[in-house]
Parts: C-alpha cells; sequence; structure tokens
C-alpha cells in the first residue's frame, strides 16, 4: 500500500489543468483507499441504468420480454422514438423551450439589475429592505406557496397557458440569481466605477457596458442553473395546465408513462429524447454545466 | 438613456437613481413569492374547492387537520425521508468528494459520467426507476434473478428503501460537486505538517479533511434538509404516496388534499406547516453551524 500511495502522490502532483490562485492541484496525502471503493461503486450505480435505458430503448417491445436485459439490441430499431415523436413529443419540446428561455432571459436580467443596485448601494433602506427579502425568499421552501400561485395565475386568466408558468418560474428564480450575481459584482474593483463615472456614464452605461461584460461567466453559469431547474420542472406544468399540447416535457413523460406503462422500451425511448438536448449542452460545456448547477455553492 | 443619476448628483438621489433598478426583480418575486406566501396563510382559514368562491370559515380547515391522523404521519414520513437520505448521501458525497478532489485525467473522465444523474428531470428518473424496479417487466425479471423481483413499490419498507435510493441517486452527484470543492480549498500544507508528525491517513482525514470540511458539510446539509422539503415530483412519478401512505410526505400530502380532493384549506395549513417547518430546520443549521446559513451556502465563494 505504501508504495502505490508514493507513486498516487506522485501522479498528484501534475495536475491536469492550472488551477486559478496558485494553489496545487491536488489535496497532499489524502489517498483514501475507501474514496476509491466509493468511486468506483459510484460509477456502477450510475452507469448501470443509465446503459440498460439506452440499449432498452432500441428495442423491440416483442424482443424485450425474451432477452437479456443488458444484451444490446439484435435488431436495433428505431420504432420506440417513432412512436415517441408520434406522440406529440416535438410539440412538447417546442413547450418547454419556450417556457425555459421565456423565464431565464427576463429572470437573469431583472436579478442583474437588482444586484447591480443592491451592490452599488450601501446606504439605501429600500436596497437593504429588498434584499433582505430575496435572502428570505431562499430559506422558503417555494413550493409551498404553490395553492396561491394557482388562485393567481387563474385569476389573471392565465391558466392553462404558458405564460402562466413562464411568469412563477421567473420569480422562483430571482431570490438565488441575486445572491450568486450580487456576490460577482462585488468583486469588480472599485477603481473601475470610480473611473466610469468620473467619465460621465450613467449608472444604466456603467451596469451594461462595465458591470454585465465583466461578470459574463456568472451570469452564464446562473443563467444555466435556472434553465436546469425550468427545463426540468414537474410541479408548475402540473398545476398550472390542463390541456394536452400546453405540457412541458417532464409532464409529457409522465402522461406518456401512464399511457404506455407495460411497453418499457417505448417510455425509455421518451426519457432518452428529453434528456437529449441537455446532454448535448453537457457535451459542449461540461465545466459550465457543472458550476451552472451549483451555481457558485462551492465555487 | 438613464432617466436619473448624474454623477454629479448628491449621494441620496444617486441611490434614488440606483433603486429604480431593483424594481423589476421586486415586482416579480413580491407578486408570484411574497404575495403567495401571505396568501397560504390566508387560505388556511377559508374554505375552497379549488374552482368556485372561496369562504372564510375560520379555523375550520386548521381543526380539520391538527385532529387528522394523517399529519402526524406526513410530518414522521417527511422527518424519516429526510434524516434517512441525509444518512446515506452525506458519507457517500464526503467520500467521493475526496475522490474527485484529486486532479487525475481518469478521475477526470469518470467525473463526466459521474454528474449525468444532475442532468434528469424527477420525472425522468422516477419513470426509469418504476420501468427498472417492475416485478413483471423489470430488470430483475429479463435477469431471472428472484431476489431482484420484488414488488419494490408495493411493499411498504423496500418502496420506502427505493425512494431513498433515488434520492440519493438523483443528489449525490450535486452534494459530491460541493465537497470536491471543499477538499479543494484546504491548504497542502496542512497534510504536510501531520505527515512529518508522524499523522496516518486515518488521523488525517478526521484532524483536518473534516474539521475543515466543517462549513462545506452545514452548507451540504443545510441544502439535503431543506430541500427534502421539496422532493415532490419525484415521490409523485415514483409511489405516489404509496403504497397506501407510505411515503407520502407533507409536499405530497398538500398535493393531494388541495389538487385531487380539492381541500384547498386544509391543503394551505399543510403548505403553512411546511413553511414553519423549513424555517425551523434553517434556524436550527444557523445554530450549529454559527453562521448564516446564506452566507454557509456561499462558502469558499
Amino acid at each position: 500500500m505504501a508504495t502505490t500511495l508514493t507513486r498516487e502522490q506522485q501522479r498528484q502532483n501534475t495536475p491536469d489543468r492550472p488551477k486559478p490562485g496558485g494553489r496545487p492541484g491536488a489535496v497532499g496525502g489524502h489517498r483514501n483507499w475507501l474514496a476509491g471503493v466509493a468511486g468506483w461503486l459510484w460509477l456502477v450505480v450510475v452507469v448501470v441504468p443509465i446503459y440498460w435505458i439506452v440499449i432498452t430503448s432500441f428495442k423491440e417491445q416483442s424482443s424485450y420480454y425474451i432477452t437479456n436485459p443488458f444484451a444490446p439490441p439484435a435488431e436495433p430499431t428505431l420504432g420506440n422514438y417513432g412512436m415517441v415523436i408520434e406522440a406529440g413529443f416535438i410539440g412538447y419540446f417546442v413547450n418547454s423551450l419556450i417556457v425555459t428561455l421565456g423565464a431565464v432571459i427576463p429572470a437573469v436580467l431583472v436579478a442583474f439589475m437588482a444586484s447591480y443596485a443592491i451592490v452599488r448601494s450601501r446606504t439605501g433602506w429600500f436596497l437593504r429592505s429588498v434584499n433582505s427579502l430575496f435572502l428570505m425568499g431562499l430559506a422558503i421552501p417555494l413550493q409551498a406557496t404553490i395553492i396561491p400561485v394557482y388562485l393567481i395565475i387563474i385569476r389573471l386568466h392565465l391558466y392553462d397557458s404558458l405564460l402562466g408558468m413562464i411568469l412563477p418560474s421567473i420569480a422562483f428564480a430571482i431570490p438565488l440569481s441575486v445572491l450568486v450575481l450580487s456576490n460577482f459584482i462585488r468583486d469588480v474593483p472599485k477603481e473601475l466605477f470610480e473611473s466610469m463615472r468620473m467619465d460621465g456614464a450613467t449608472e444604466w452605461a456603467t451596469l451594461w457596458r462595465l458591470a454585465f461584460p465583466l461578470t459574463r461567466p456568472a451570469v452564464v453559469t446562473v443563467a444555466i442553473y435556472n434553465a436546469l431547474t425550468i427545463w426540468n420542472g414537474f410541479l408548475l406544468p402540473l398545476i398550472l395546465t390542463q390541456s394536452p399540447e400546453k405540457r412541458t416535457l417532464p409532464l409529457a413523460l409522465w402522461a406518456f408513462q401512464g399511457q404506455y406503462s407495460v411497453n418499457v422500451p417505448a417510455i425509455l425511448a421518451s426519457v432518452v429524447l428529453t434528456t437529449l438536448p441537455i446532454l448535448v449542452l453537457y457535451a459542449i460545456g461540461r465545466r459550465q454545466l457543472l458550476s451552472g448547477l451549483t451555481a457558485g455553492f462551492g465555487k | 438613456m438613464s432617466p436619473t443619476a448624474t454623477p454629479t448628483t448628491a449621494r441620496g438621489s444617486r441611490n434614488g437613481g440606483l433603486a429604480w433598478l431593483a424594481v423589476p426583480a421586486l415586482v416579480f418575486f413580491v407578486a408570484f413569492g411574497v404575495v403567495p406566501l401571505v396568501g397560504v396563510l390566508a387560505l388556511s382559514f377559508t374554505t375552497w374547492d379549488g374552482i368556485g368562491d372561496i369562504n372564510v370559515t375560520g379555523l375550520t380547515s386548521w381543526q380539520a387537520v391538527l385532529s387528522d391522523p394523517g399529519l402526524p404521519h406526513a410530518l414522521w414520513v417527511t422527518f424519516l425521508v429526510m434524516a434517512l437520505s441525509w444518512a446515506v448521501q452525506t458519507p457517500a458525497s464526503l467520500l467521493l468528494g475526496v475522490f474527485l478532489a484529486n486532479s487525475q485525467r481518469y478521475r477526470a473522465v469518470l467525473a463526466v459520467v459521474y454528474f449525468v444523474p444532475l442532468l434528469l428531470s424527477s420525472a425522468a428518473i422516477a419513470i426509469t426507476y418504476k420501468a427498472l424496479l417492475d416485478p413483471n417487466f423489470g430488470l430483475g425479471a429479463g435477469l431471472g434473478i428472484d431476489l431482484l423481483v420484488q414488488d419494490w413499490l408495493g411493499v411498504p419498507e423496500l418502496a420506502f428503501g427505493v425512494v431513498i435510493f433515488v434520492v440519493s441517486w438523483q443528489f449525490i452527484p450535486f452534494h459530491s460537486l460541493i465537497y470536491q470543492a471543499g477538499v479543494r480549498q484546504i491548504p497542502k500544507s496542512m497534510y504536510e505538517a501531520a505527515e512529518l508528525d508522524g499523522a496516518g491517513r486515518v488521523r488525517q482525514f478526521f484532524s483536518i479533511t473534516l474539521p475543515q470540511l466543517k462549513y462545506t458539510v452545514i452548507t451540504s446539509s443545510t441544502l439535503m434538509v431543506v430541500g427534502s422539503l421539496t422532493f415532490f415530483d419525484l415521490i409523485f412519478v415514483l409511489t405516489e404516496g404509496g403504497p397506501g401512505d407510505t411515503t407520502r410526505v407533507l409536499a405530497l400530502d398538500m398535493y393531494k388534499r388541495g389538487f385531487q380532493a380539492n381541500l384547498m384549506g386544509p391543503a394551505s395549513v399543510i403548505a403553512v406547516i411546511l413553511v414553519l417547518v423549513g424555517l425551523v430546520l434553517a434556524l436550527i443549521l444557523r445554530r450549529l453551524g454559527g453562521r448564516d446559513a446564506t452566507h454557509s451556502q456561499m462558502e469558499g465563494a
């Protein structure tokens, strides 16, 4: 064991990417076999269901029952996918896209403006109370407010509409977005704000021309976090919509499953299909997506 | 472009010029966050079927809920889900976080796979496991392994175990990410010093890693505990609270009373209890950490 440890320690000293802040990449003397076992075990726990989902989604329903579940399909078929698309999933995909973009873009913009105001003004009682209000919003499970939200949406005549899902999604995204964005705006050197002010720029101009570009990674992170939350959201569509053509993907998935509960390959094809867009994004920008997922919790 | 705020205006009006920037966010949050929060309390004193008129009926709904044995049951189930999912996720996430924090190429490759559950919706995960665990059509039946052919979602103890497992499957990646970041913040020199003093690895883990991760543990635990109150979609799709009421957590209880039994008054009472439980938990965890939960959430930021 001792020799492996030294060898691994040496390997640790060659981090696979530079670390900001000059701290050495790995934590020294920190190899432990228990963590190693956990690491490989977890890999199995994650990979087995995912492998099963993917191969099964290409099997014929008839062959699904008689073949080994872990054997790849003898005659792969796209029939299940065809069935899912015929069930209207393209429309649900468009709905999800509209709701997600329609909520994330305004949420991030208004949260950014609010964060800027909160950071730049240290004295105003108004902005300080606004900040406390948003912080309070973090401690409260917003799902608990769903009944009044339902009532409000009905009264606004927005029940069973995409806009009806967008508006509460914007509100629910604001507290965490403000918290993360204001932490990043706080890191922008004061001198830069001062020099903008000297040049006669208004706060509005400073906001968009200085603060926004300088904190763009944080903006992207927050946008991704919110987009994933809204894309995967289930409760709001469940409560605020009724007609099948207004469904977003998670709700459509649930309805599809209720309808074809014995057709396992078709259900799994619907799972793969609804997850595909996120997996593509994950492949393109894994690092951004992961930092977006923790939204600065452990930057 | 801006209606206010010139560089030469006095401090007070400059803040006035800034304040309007916060107004749009405030309007959204008040309309769909604060008003509903007050509204849920108000609705708990009414009778409403979700469609017709809302009648103020005082404490009727509160009496109905508080005398219902379903409430202590739902509270107990919520607590069990919270405690067990915490007890499973914390050691696992800690170990995985430590494992991942050591940057090596093969771990970076593993990490790509590790985090996939994070990307899936709770609905997709629940549907997958429902299919996978089906006693007739699932994995166990296909493999012909009798041990795996159980009525996983039909037997109370098994269904409860499945819920804990699936919750862990979904959220362990998130918490290992947090722990990974926490472990990377620990100065390497501490381990070098411990090594010089002849401390073994187990000793180093308990004397350095764990104490240094105190705030990370609190952050992650806060998110787990408060987050567990909102496991709605996963349990709803997986078991619908069943078998019987075995997995009927508070959030599900609220939904079922309100949107299935059309008793919005009692459902609002449950919602108020949910908010109170959340606040009490946040306060307790804040005590434990000696720091504000919202600050500890930003640990290392």
